[in-house]
């Protein structure tokens, strides 16, 4: 791949639109172009430079522009195919029957739904895959476009050869009566006066105003860089942390994802409100509203080096009333109140009675967070606690099962003990239902009564990666406004000697008021007037249409 | 060429830096649902726990021995039918320096103590009542075993149940030499 050598001498490289040095057309095409492409002012796309490599090619094939907005498009196609349905996460489902739970509820489209994997797309490996490589088209893109154009806007000359600025949209041709050097003056003036940056050379003169307007994309697109990253880190450890727990009222439990944090659930509280339903509520069927939710809780650290387990010197951190939107935050760490169980069995009672006369001999209070193996009455009444399932589902081999830990449908066996049945009597005791294995017995344990606590549900969340989302966010809306509040206007002058005078303008958008700035210096200076070639090819098209259209200018990156 | 060479570096450097972080992410995001223990070849997270008579157990004071940690509750099946056989192999390998400790997840000290009654366990078995251990081990499904040999790092991890076989083999691994 060769460099092009200008008329002027200067030797750009390959794939460049317009020389460097003084802006002559260089390919074919422009010198066609009747007002050329500033788009990057003429520079060779890096990418375009040479195709060599499969590194090369990689780097080319990122750096299309086609390619990122094709990936986009894919991005977003996929992104709303997730929409269709409710993602795994928000299904409110046992994760094992998840699948069932789909195909239930949307039938068969919810059954291929799940079955592509469609349910989870969001965690899908070619999901984040298409993201990334979206990512490097953005880096890739930024860096092939954005590094050549700070050049070229950076190492500018003032003078440029007539050929382009002829090309531009904005022309002015003609002649002035004052002397060349009193016209430049007062171009220059009038320039400064209007916030241009004015430079000149000789016979040459160029104005420029908000230059950083063109590198608004690019602060645009490191913003998103950021932010991608941010997302990213969510994946370290250490950066991101989304725990549950359910702690019951009285327990002491280690807070997943926070090590050496404990907490203890004093009480869960369920406030309503107690208002005659009205309006809207009796309309939507909701008897009671609910105005609180709060966990009062104990937080307790364990001392610097302790390990796991031990709990025998725990440092009280602090009480605390967690409700919602009111979390606890210590370390970095903030626990929410997310969800609660009302009434979960904490205390049953029983009385030992006789049957045949219904005459109690005392009462036991079963704690069932901590059962104890004997009961006591006094006088010669005793109650023996043989088995205690919390969640009885049956008998496998004479014994009494538990399908989980929880006091859902607690059992027991018990063995009552009276000076009338010395040896001890035998009966199974569970809600609505009695057995008594070993024979019919004198004595019965009856329900006498029971104490519920409620259950907490936490979660526990850090995250570490919101001041880099914030930050992405902020620097991607700097590039969005100065991008497309401000924009970049130049101007070209050339006054010969004998009085002739060239004029060019550019300006990357807003052509509306760059002609307002220029009907100002040219009547000021009293230059001749300009023309916009882009309105005169436009008339000379449309002649039938008689109007002229207000272009808002190229966009040009 | 010199400026090629370069930009071929540079090139390369980035497509590689981009390409190892999206790699990272997926691999991080397919990981990071599944129930993962403690890695195999790293330490062991030390703890302590108290059994069923009040005596602490402290994983370190086991250094030298290699132990069969085992997760469990009286709730799952596996556990429960495992337990026999964990108890035949912890008599068998309790004297060739393998410890059998079975971790217990938060239940009551009546229904943990019955339960070893009804299998008459000899090993030590503690209960985890803050699931604390629990949580530092990761212990997602239960029964779960972890293997740790004499010098305190993790040599297997197994979810699910085990055959007696199984355990044999596993406390085999771990004996010190």
């Amino acid at each position: 791949m060769e460099n092009i050598t200008c008329a002027c001498g200067h030797s750009n490289p390959y794939g460049t639109k317009l020389c460097e040095k003084c802006g002559r057309p260089l390919t074919e095409e422009e010198k066609q172009n009747k007002v050329v492409d500033m788009r990057y002012d003429g520079t060779a796309i890096r990418s375009k430079t040479y195709n060599k490599s499969i590194v090369d090619k990689i780097w080319n094939f990122f750096s299309s522009v086609k390619v990122g907005i094709s990936l986009i498009i894919i991005t977003l196609v996929a992104a709303s195919i997730g929409t269709i349905l409710p993602q795994e996460l928000y299904v409110n489902a046992p994760d094992v029957s998840k699948p069932a739970y789909y195909e239930k509820v949307y039938g068969w489209f919810g059954k291929v739904y799940n079955q592509l994997g469609l349910s989870d797309l969001y965690s899908t490996w070619w999901f984040q895959i298409l993201v990334g490589m979206l990512a490097i088209s953005i880096i890739v893109a930024s860096l092939d476009r954005g590094i050549p154009l700070y050049k070229s806007l950076k190492n500018q000359r003032v003078k440029r050869h007539e050929s382009f600025m002829k090309r531009q949209r904005i022309v002015a041709e003609g002649h002035v009566t004052a002397s060349p050097e009193e016209t430049l003056d007062k171009v220059e003036k009038k320039m400064t006066e209007m916030k241009y940056n004015v430079r000149r050379d000789g016979s040459a003169l160029l104005a420029e105003k908000g230059r950083f307007s063109r590198y608004g994309p690019y602060i645009n697109h490191v913003g998103l860089i950021v932010f991608l990253g941010g997302v990213m880190l969510r994946l370290v450890p250490g950066f991101y942390v989304d725990e549950s727990i359910w702690v019951r009222e009285g327990e002491m439990r280690a807070v997943s994802g926070m090590d050496g944090y404990f907490i203890e659930n004093r009480k869960f509280i369920l406030e309503t409100h107690d208002n005659k339903p009205q309006g809207e509520q009796v309309r939507q069927g909701v008897n009671v509203v609910a105005k609180n939710f709060q966990s009062d809780i104990t937080l307790y650290k364990q001392p610097k080096d302790a390990i796991p387990g031990d709990i025998d010197n725990l440092e009280k951190v602090r009480d605390y009333s967690i409700r919602v939107n009111h979390p606890l935050k210590e370390a970095g760490f903030a626990l929410y109140q997310m969800n609660y169980r009302l009434n979960e069995l904490k205390q049953m009672n029983f009385n030992l009675v006789n049957k045949a006369t219904e005459e109690s001999l005392g009462t036991i209070e079963i704690d069932l967070t901590n059962p104890k193996k004997a009961y006591n009455l006094g006088n010669g009444a005793s109650v023996q606690l043989l088995v205690y399932t919390p969640d009885f589902n049956g008998f496998e081999n004479g014994a009494p099962q538990t399908k989980s830990s929880l006091p859902v449908n607690p059992a027991f066996i018990f063995k009552m003990t009276t000076p009338e049945t010395p040896d001890g009597e035998t009966s199974f005791v569970a809600i609505k239902q009695t057995m008594e294995p070993f024979g019919e017995t004198k004595y019965k344990m009856k329900f006498a009564g029971s104490e519920t606590l409620n259950v907490s549900n936490f979660t526990i969340r850090k995250d570490r990666t919101i001041p880099i989302l914030f930050v992405g966010g902020v620097i991607f809306m700097i590039g969005v406004a100065i991008g497309s509040y401000w924009n970049h206007r130049r101007l070209w002058l050339q006054v010969e000697p004998d009085g002739g005078v060239v004029m060019a303008a550019h300006v990357n958008k807003n052509m509306f008021s760059m002609k307002k700035d220029l009907d100002a210096v040219t009547a000021f200076a009293g230059l001749p007037h300009y023309i916009d070639q882009l309105e005169k090819l436009e008339e000379g098209e449309e002649s039938t249409d008689g109007g002229i259209k207000e272009k808002e200018g190229d966009n040009t990156l | 060429m010199e400026k090629k060479k370069k930009r071929l570096v540079t090139r390369t450097i980035i497509l590689v830096i981009l390409a190892l972080a999206i790699g990272y992410t997926v691999y991080g995001t397919a990981t990071k649902e599944k129930v993962e223990l403690v890695a195999v070849g790293s330490e062991a997270p030390d703890f302590t726990l108290v059994d069923l008579n009040g005596e602490k157990h402290k994983l370190s004071d086991y250094r030298g021995q290699g132990v069969f940690l085992n997760f469990w509750g009286t709730w799952c099946k596996p556990c429960e039918k495992e337990m026999p056989a964990m108890d035949r192999q912890y008599k068998a390998f309790k004297d060739q320096g393998v410890q059998t400790l079975a971790v217990n997840i938060a239940q009551t000290d009546f229904e943990v103590q019955s339960f070893v009654d009804n299998y008459d366990l000899s090993f030590p078995v503690v209960i985890d009542k803050t699931k604390d251990v629990m949580t530092a081990y990761n212990v997602g499904n239960l029964p779960a075993t972890v293997m740790i040999d004499p010098y305190g790092k993790v040599a297997k991890i197994i979810t699910g149940e085990m055959t007696e076989a199984n355990i044999a083999s596993y406390m085999e691994l771990v004996k010190p030499e």
